[in-house]
């Protein structure tokens, strides 16, 4: 069956939803990254992604996003996955804006596309763009597929971060299975009582007036949800079982993080 | 039995449309109790407010001697040995199911109240064994059944092992087989001497779950008494809106006579 707009959204969110879930898996499988206290792999993969954003030589970018596809095979990460899901993405919204650096960009000519002259300078603009977000995505990838989610806010807020911003970011997380659960049931009971195709104004009101009603139901969720957390001692501050402690390996690895991005950062400028 | 739960003169609304009016009640430790109303008449509020959720607009609400206050709720000191003392299971179990599996679910209450880590471990496990649901363990709560979604969420206060348990509509949108083993369930556990308080429109269950029935009312208490009294006085229930009258023939006579409405358990045809 066909599809609009709407309904595909939302089935595409559903989607990543269940994604999400079998990240957890991830997180929980034993590889490298997993070994690691949360806080060291917060700290050393937002270091690196860092130094890929901002060095300025292309090949020490590349190196930067190999270490990445290291730590992505050694702590059991598909690469497969990652190519589909998140590097493909990445080339397919960067390139869009990165194109017409290509062209606009004074500089060396390299080859003619009708009119337009495409330059060196511009070539070298574009990949620096896409190539950083690529880095720096996949290091951000690489943090949530191999860290439960509970893990990341609670290192986090070791880390310093405020509280509330803790607070919002768990919010989010635990309300946005249901929100995308609502939406779907939502559109289900709509189809069943739709014959036919309707007319686009009629199609365009619809989504509005669901987008509406979803809206009034997600305050309303949102604010249960939060009080079935606090009818549970939730007062603000993550607790998990796990209660994190740095051992040798834990210095070894951030010292490693920390020269391999030093050391990016010294050659990249 | 001493009071545990004293509620004076409580008035709470929603943006001006108010869902308690001047309510006052006593529940006593150890109690089972059914909160009996229609669809809308507070029964949802006042177990929120009883958990220390919602602070009352008006009125006074205590708990084992001391009053609920905002202030108090926020404090550590008060609210940590409070959520342990008293849990809600809300009436829509997506709600209070968040965490993404089963275990980490029941583990969540536990380790927001800092307890031991050895102890969180014990406790789930123990509590996954009495509900019947360890298979479930590593599942993600939000793909589960009706019957075993409520099932976790009875765990995830359960392992508290509280002194008060508040049920939010326990057996509403269950299959009668779920039903029943929510049912066993909150009556083997009551076993341990603890409050039971049930906010229901389910009269075919209040025997098995409680011994004294508040029937309320737009948001007060139109009636108090044991089981067996509220549900002998068919002229009460039928006000409250828990019964209607039912029309049917037999033969060529048709008469009508107040009867209890299951959606759980029958349909009626047109």
């Amino acid at each position: 069956m066909r599809r609009g707009f709407l309904e595909s959204t939302t089935m595409g969110f559903a989607r990543a939803i269940t994604r999400v879930m079998l990240s957890e898996r991830t997180a929980r499988q034993r590889g490298l990254l997993q070994s690691l206290d949360p806080r060291v792999r917060v700290v050393g993969l937002f270091a690196l992604l860092l130094a890929a954003t901002v060095s300025r030589r292309l090949s020490v970018i590349a190196a930067v996003l190999a270490v990445a596809i290291a730590l992505a095979v050694f702590s059991r990460v598909s690469l497969f996955g990652l190519a589909k899901r998140v590097w493909l993405v990445v080339l397919a919204f960067t390139g869009v804006i990165a194109l017409p650096a290509i062209f606009v960009t004074p500089g060396h000519p390299v080859a003619h596309l009708g009119n337009a002259t495409i330059t060196e300078q511009g070539l070298r603009a574009a990949a620096l763009l896409v190539l950083r977000v690529e880095t720096a995505v996949t290091f951000s990838t690489l943090l949530v597929l191999c860290t439960p989610w509970s893990h990341v806010l609670k290192a986090l807020r070791a880390l310093g971060l405020p509280r509330e911003a803790i607070s919002m970011l768990a919010m989010t997380y635990r309300y946005v299975f249901l929100l995308v659960e609502t939406a779907t049931q939502m559109l289900d009971s709509r189809r069943s009582r739709t014959v036919g195709v309707l007319p686009p104004a009629e199609q365009r009101r619809m989504a509005a007036r669901t987008a509406g009603v979803l809206l009034s139901k997600s305050l309303a969720t949102g604010n249960d949800v939060y009080l079935a957390m606090q009818s549970r001692g939730f007062q603000g501050e993550v607790q998990v079982l796990s209660t994190f402690s740095l051992t040798l390996w834990d210095y070894i690895a951030l010292l490693l993080f920390l020269l391999a991005a030093s050391v990016a950062m010294w050659m990249g400028r | 039995m001493p009071v545990l739960f004293e509620l004076r003169d409580v008035c709470f609304a929603y943006d001006g449309v108010p869902a308690l009016r001047g309510l006052s009640l006593d529940i006593a430790r150890g109690e089972r109790v059914a909160l009996l109303g229609a669809n809308g008449s507070g029964k949802s509020t006042l177990l929120r407010i009883l958990d220390g959720l919602y602070p009352p607009a008006q009125g006074s609400v205590s708990f084992d001697g001391v009053t609920l206050t905002a202030e108090r709720l926020q404090d550590d000191g008060f609210s940590l040995p409070f959520r342990r003392r008293v849990a809600l299971v809300f009436q829509n179990p997506d709600v209070q199911l968040f965490n993404p599996t089963v275990w980490d679910e029941v583990a969540f209450a536990p380790l927001q109240l800092q307890w031991a880590k050895e102890e969180v471990v014990a406790r789930v496990t123990d509590t996954l064994e009495l509900l019947g649901i360890s298979h479930l363990r590593e599942r993600a709560p939000y793909r589960l059944s009706g019957g075993e979604k409520k099932r976790v969420a009875l765990a995830s206060v359960i392992v508290l092992d509280p002194e008060v348990l508040l049920l939010d509509e326990p057996t509403a949108t269950l299959d009668p087989r779920s039903q029943s083993q929510v049912i066993n369930l909150i009556q083997e556990w009551k076993g341990s001497a603890k409050t039971v308080i049930s906010a229901t429109h389910q009269l075919e269950i209040v025997e098995d779950i409680a011994d004294r029935i508040f029937v309320l009312e737009e948001g007060g208490v139109a009636a108090s008494g044991s089981t067996a009294e509220v549900l002998g006085n068919h002229e009460l229930l039928l006000r409250a809106n828990l019964v209607h009258a039912h029309r049917h023939s037999h033969g060529a006579v048709t008469h009508s006579h107040p009867h209890v409405h299951s959606h759980a358990k029958h349909e009626h045809e047109s």
